[in-house]
């Protein structure tokens, strides 16, 4: 009989409120093998690796090491088992060094640093697997690449077998992806078990040898290479679903008035971690909902922002009705009726301290200001306020409560109201229907089509691409901060897009 | 789920609150400081004796304690109104003495004003004076150059020096021989008092400070948006509240309302500017804000106690032979008190 | 004429400026650490009147300086339980110890001020005293001032050559990372406030038995908050806070200078120099040296969630 895997997940739960992150995972790793968990957001991937590396604790569920039963409370636990991750945001120090960073983490440091030893150690392996990086050079000063390399020695160095990575190619140059995959080529051959999660199609067929897809918390399958092709994964990972027949939806109302939003050319510098917005075109008419279908990440935070007049632009030009808005600042935007319906309302819309008819006016200050600023008119605030509740069918228990107090979909759902209170000619919304029940969610999505229907301009940025074909008059799909296709839900199907999200077909491939 | 008067009944909880917590902590420390005098063989009893009975007792000892609660619920207020959105000014003592300085010129450069026309003038330049110390640090917050709390600090120090040099150089009273200090300011310059005693027409302007702070901040637009800083600065910044702005108007706003109790002092209770105007108005003002926790009834309360104590520093070094700055103690002890126990909220903004 | 005004200043720098000096350094470990301390001039002020009261007392200034540390020690740690153990906000808690410093230390030294001392005496080096010139600018000082730039080089090592100081700039810049790498940043920041108040009481041990040699209220008179600032202008390095204690000491000493022969500069500007500078340099060059503190200054560190 062979031996047992190296790592072996057993029927693993974890729940969180709201969500099943985890379903009765089963999952095998073994040595000498490059394993690719491959799923959608929010299929449990990120989650179940956590748990591996201890950052949290599964409900239920076992973990076998070679056979034998062992317990991961924390990530020191991890380490002991030999078991390493590199996290999509690394915990690393940018003031510091490289070898500073690295030395951080060894377990048995001498108490004088010894930089000729250290920087040898660092010289030896990333030789030997080719991390080639400057042990004295600081860190904040190298790409992410570079950063990723040191975080890889990192783990190395203290002697970790098993290499868990969370998106490991999200912010590399494709130059630098293929080096990454000659390391992991490198480090199988010498028994390290490498675990790499993502949803980028092309780089899993590339590199993986076992590939395992989750999708909604559970395992759907795992294959071998050999029986892997791009068609089988995009629908396993999607599902065979065919896309049900949308509403009726009235006539396109065509461009008879200038544009709600048009970008043209429009490039930011994307520092830090942020993503940078390549040269995007983009036109949303009014009475016309302009979906956005990607993965979190390619750049909808950055173009959200970018629309609002957070962000500049490097170069290009953004119109709002007509007017060239590209430096107006926050509050003309919104003044000219730019709804904004941002992806955690809690942390960047709503004021916890604040009632909720008080978040309602700072919302729209400008309009509710009496007497040049000395006084607020309540009753119109809670007036509107109350009346877009009703027109969306939700009901929050006291506009004289704190916001802090409500439920998360209490204080979605009065963001949503405030913001759609004053007709806005524009609206801009973030996974608007993510966390809500279903009866809420169809209540969103309608006034979204309502406000489309009587000549508001949408942009939906959603995960749901059967929300995306249900609503949207035109479908663009982003990918590494461009935009990767625009077509009418016709003229697609779910499975093209999902090529296009995980970049498997057309611009932005590695 | 969250009965809709429930909201209206805590917020008045929260005002009365406010005034217990004042004393309750006030008591907790003059424990701790009755203590530290006995270690150091003096009789706590007959000091406590000493501060209160001259302080409370008659009513000559009250309107002296009003007179020093004028500066420093300005001085507090002050420090309320940029603490607002995080700001932490803890330049009220320079603030303070650049309004006297702005003050003192005018009263000196256009003393033969009648006073309907001087007084005004005066404060307007104690406000301007304190206002643009305080405005300066500000704009260099909020152009993200230097912390506030350390430039309001530094230029405590320059003020200070400032006045310095005016006094010993080009605005040296020349009758007073040695004595550093400016030639006294004419009848039209200082600020009326109230029946005798030297409670002046500034208590109006505190007072007045106070409830107009609150006011704007509760019931104007302006309030709301500072309320709105202060909760979640993120959200602020995409509804579109300018707060830089807000940094440097309030700032502002606060080293003004400094500079008129520094305009005050040198008006009304000095009648000329001297080097030690103040004897720490500005840190006891901090002190005070810190200890309302922002609320108004609040800082009147801890005014007025803390009013007591200065005074009571200097009874002290008068009939105990304790010098005046160990009231620094007492202070020192009511901040702990406040700040071990507001454990949990550490994270600086 | 020209050459014994500079000397003269040169001096009064060194003087002015070891005081100073420790203080920075001391300043420096804490901030590697997380942690601002406002209250550095309570530090100070305990320092000074602990070295004068025992150095009065005992005769000797051995035994001042050790106290004056302890003291220093004493109190920061107490600074230390506010702000790490109860996570009371840095500044206010600073504040605090400022007032509560000043006040401690005129109580216990109402009945010394005024006193004079003989305090720290001047050491002569053989041979090195008497070279002309030179020695008589850089080697009439006493202990203090010469162990002043070999400790900056000491807090140079241990910052960056030894384990713990990686640990603690790691603290400092990051701590959700450190306790990831397995260390305690919490233990790690009270020595870093232990280490700073032992540097900062031997600063105000210098001032009250070292320089004046008498106590007086407050004597340290803003030299504290100068000392935070120096430590933004040196950018948390202890190398650069050697020169940057020179010339701001160099400052104090100008105007003593001025006055000795009678320039007529005023001074009160002269004394608003070092504060305007601090300023200046920060306003000038605020944008990049906030790159440089440490990442995680001020904030606490509230464990796992």
């Amino acid at each position: 009989m062979d031996s047992p895997p190296f790592i072996l997940l057993q029927a693993i739960t974890k729940k969180f409120p709201g969500v099943l992150a985890n379903d009765q995972v089963n999952l095998e790793i073994l040595r000498g093998e490059v394993h690719a968990l491959l799923g959608e957001n929010g299929a449990g991937k990120s989650t179940l690796m956590k748990i591996l590396y201890g950052f949290y604790r599964a409900d239920s569920g076992e973990i076998f090491q070679n056979g034998r039963p062992i317990q991961i409370r924390s990530p020191h636990d991890a380490r002991k088992f030999r078991i390493g991750m590199v996290f999509q945001d690394f915990i690393q120090i940018p003031a510091l060094t490289v070898a500073e960073n690295i030395a951080l983490f060894l377990p048995n440091l001498p108490f004088l640093l010894a930089r000729a030893n250290l920087f040898r150690r660092i010289d030896e392996i990333s030789k030997r697997y080719n991390l080639t990086v400057d042990p004295a050079a600081q860190l904040g000063q190298l790409s992410i690449g570079e950063r990723q390399k040191v975080e890889l020695l990192k783990l190395i160095l203290a002697d970790a077998q098993v290499l868990i990575f969370d998106e490991p190619t999200r912010s590399l140059a494709p130059h630098e992806i293929e080096g990454l995959f000659r390391v992991f080529a490198n480090l199988r051959r010498d028994g390290y078990a490498l675990i790499f999660i993502t949803h980028k199609l092309q780089e899993v067929l590339v590199s993986a040898d076992r590939i395992t897809v989750m999708r909604r918390g559970r395992i759907v399958e795992t294959l071998p290479k050999n029986e892997a092709t791009a068609e089988k994964l995009i629908s396993l990972m999607f599902g065979e679903k065919e896309v049900d027949s949308s509403p009726p939806r009235k006539e396109f109302l065509g461009e008879k008035n200038p544009p709600a939003l048009e970008l043209r050319q429009i490039s930011t510098r994307g520092e830090g971690l942020k993503t940078a917005l390549q040269n995007i075109n983009l036109t949303i008419s009014p009475g016309e909902i302009v979906g956005v279908a990607g993965v979190s990440g390619n750049g909808q935070k950055e173009l959200g922002d970018l629309i609002l007049g957070l962000e500049p632009c490097s170069a290009g030009q953004k119109f709002l009705f007509g007017q060239d808005a590209t430096s107006w600042p926050v509050s003309r935007v919104r003044g000219q009726g730019v709804a904004f319906i941002p992806e955690d309302p809690l942390q960047m819309a709503a004021f916890p301290w604040l009632t909720v008819q008080e978040n309602m006016a700072v919302g729209h200050i400008s309009r509710y200001s009496r007497q040049k600023g000395l006084a607020i008119d309540w009753e119109a605030v809670r007036g509107d306020l109350n009346r877009s509740l009703m027109r969306l069918g939700f009901q929050i228990p006291s506009l004289f409560a704190p916001v802090g107090v409500l439920s998360g979909g209490n204080v979605q759902r009065v963001i949503l109201a405030q913001e759609t209170a004053h007709d806005p000619r524009l609206i801009v919304a973030f996974y608007p229907t993510r966390g809500l029940d279903v009866r809420s969610a169809a209540a969103a999505r309608e006034i979204l089509v309502s406000f489309r229907n009587s000549g508001s301009g949408v942009l939906l940025i959603s995960e749901d691409l059967d929300e995306l074909f249900a609503l949207s008059d035109r479908l663009a799909v982003f990918f590494r901060g461009r935009i990767a296709g625009v077509f009418t839900p016709e003229e697609t199907t779910v499975r093209e897009v999902g090529f296009l999200m995980t970049g498997s077909k057309g611009a932005g491939t590695s | 789920m969250n009965s809709s008067s429930g909201g209206l009944r805590s917020l008045k909880k929260e005002k009365f609150a406010g005034v217990i917590r004042v004393f309750g902590l006030f008591l907790l420390a003059l424990a701790a400081f009755a203590l530290v005098l006995l270690i150091f063989g003096k009789n706590p009893i007959r000091a406590y004796l000493d501060i209160f009975g001259s302080t409370l007792s008659s009513g000559y000892g009250l309107s002296e304690t009003l007179v020093k609660m004028i500066p420093l619920i300005l001085t507090a207020v002050a420090v309320a109104v940029p603490s607002r959105i995080w700001l932490i000014n803890v330049g009220g003592e320079g603030q303070l003495y650049l309004g006297a300085l702005f003050a003192t010129w005018g009263a000196l450069t256009f003393s033969s004003l009648p006073a309907w026309l001087l007084l005004p003038l005066i404060s307007v330049l104690g406000f301007l004076g304190g206002g643009l110390w305080g405005g300066l640090c500000g704009y260099l917050r909020a152009r993200g150059w230097v912390s506030e709390t350390i430039s309001t600090l530094l230029l405590n120090y320059v003020a200070i020096l400032l006045v310095s040099f005016f006094v010993f150089g080009p605005w040296k009273d020349t009758e007073s021989a040695n004595y550093p200090q400016t030639p006294e300011f004419s009848e039209a310059a200082v600020l009326p008092a109230f029946f005798g005693t030297r409670v002046h027409v500034g208590l109006v302007l505190a007072l007045a400070a106070l409830a107009l702070f609150f006011f704007i901040l509760s019931r104007t637009r302006w309030g709301l948006e500072m309320r709105a800083i202060g909760v979640n600065s993120e959200a602020a910044r995409r509804s579109g509240i300018p707060i830089g702005r807000y940094m440097v108007i309030l700032m502002f706003i606060g080293g003004g309302l400094a500079g008129l109790a520094g305009m005050g002092e040198v008006s009304a209770i000095q009648g000329r500017l001297r080097p030690s105007l103040s004897p720490g108005f500005g840190f006891t003002g901090f002190l005070i804000s810190w200890m309302a926790g922002g609320n108004p009834l609040g800082i009147l309360a801890a005014a007025f106690l803390l009013s007591v104590v200065t005074a009571g520093g200097d009874i002290l070094q008068m009939t105990q032979a304790i010098p005046g700055a160990v009231v620094n103690i007492l202070m020192a002890l009511i901040l702990f008190v406040i700040l071990a126990r507001r454990s949990g909220k550490g994270a600086a903004k | 004429m020209i050459e014994s005004f500079l000397a003269s200043l040169l001096m009064g720098s060194i003087h002015s400026g070891t005081p100073l000096l420790y203080a920075t350094l001391g300043e420096v470990v804490e901030e590697r650490a997380g942690v601002v301390n406002l209250g550095l001039e309570g530090v100070m002020l305990m320092g000074a009147v602990s070295a004068f009261i025992t150095t009065a007392q005992t005769g000797s200034a051995f035994w001042g300086v050790l106290a004056a540390a302890a003291a220093g020690a004493l109190f920061n740690v107490f600074f230390g339980y506010l702000v790490i153990t109860r996570r009371a906000n840095q500044l206010a808690s600073g504040l605090a110890m400022m007032f509560f410093g000043v006040g401690l230390s005129a109580l216990l030294g109402v009945p010394y001020i005024g006193s004079r001392i003989t305090g720290l005496n001047e050491i002569r080096l053989p041979f090195l005293s008497d070279l002309p010139l030179v020695g008589s600018v850089f080697f009439h000082y006493d202990i203090l001032v010469y162990l002043a730039v070999p400790i900056a080089l000491l807090t140079w090592w241990a910052l960056f050559s030894t384990r713990w100081g990686l640990s603690l700039r790691a603290v400092g810049e990051n701590p959700v990372a450190a306790f990831a790498a397995g260390k305690s940043p919490h233990r790690i920041q009270y020595q870093a406030l232990l280490i700073a108040g032992i540097l900062g009481g031997i600063a105000g041990a210098h001032l009250s038995i070292g320089l004046a040699k008498t106590w007086a209220e407050w004597m340290t008179a803003g030299r504290g908050f100068i000392a935070v600032a120096l430590v933004i202008f040196s950018k948390w390095h202890p190398l650069r806070a050697i020169f940057g204690a020179l010339l701001f000491g160099g400052a104090i000493a100008l105007q003593l200078q001025m006055q000795a022969r009678g320039l007529p500069v005023s001074p009160f500007i002269l004394d608003m120099l070092p504060y305007l500078l601090s300023i200046g340099v920060l306003a000038v060059w605020g944008g990049s040296r906030r790159q440089a503190a440490p990442g995680s200054l001020g904030r606490v560190f509230q464990g796992t969630e």
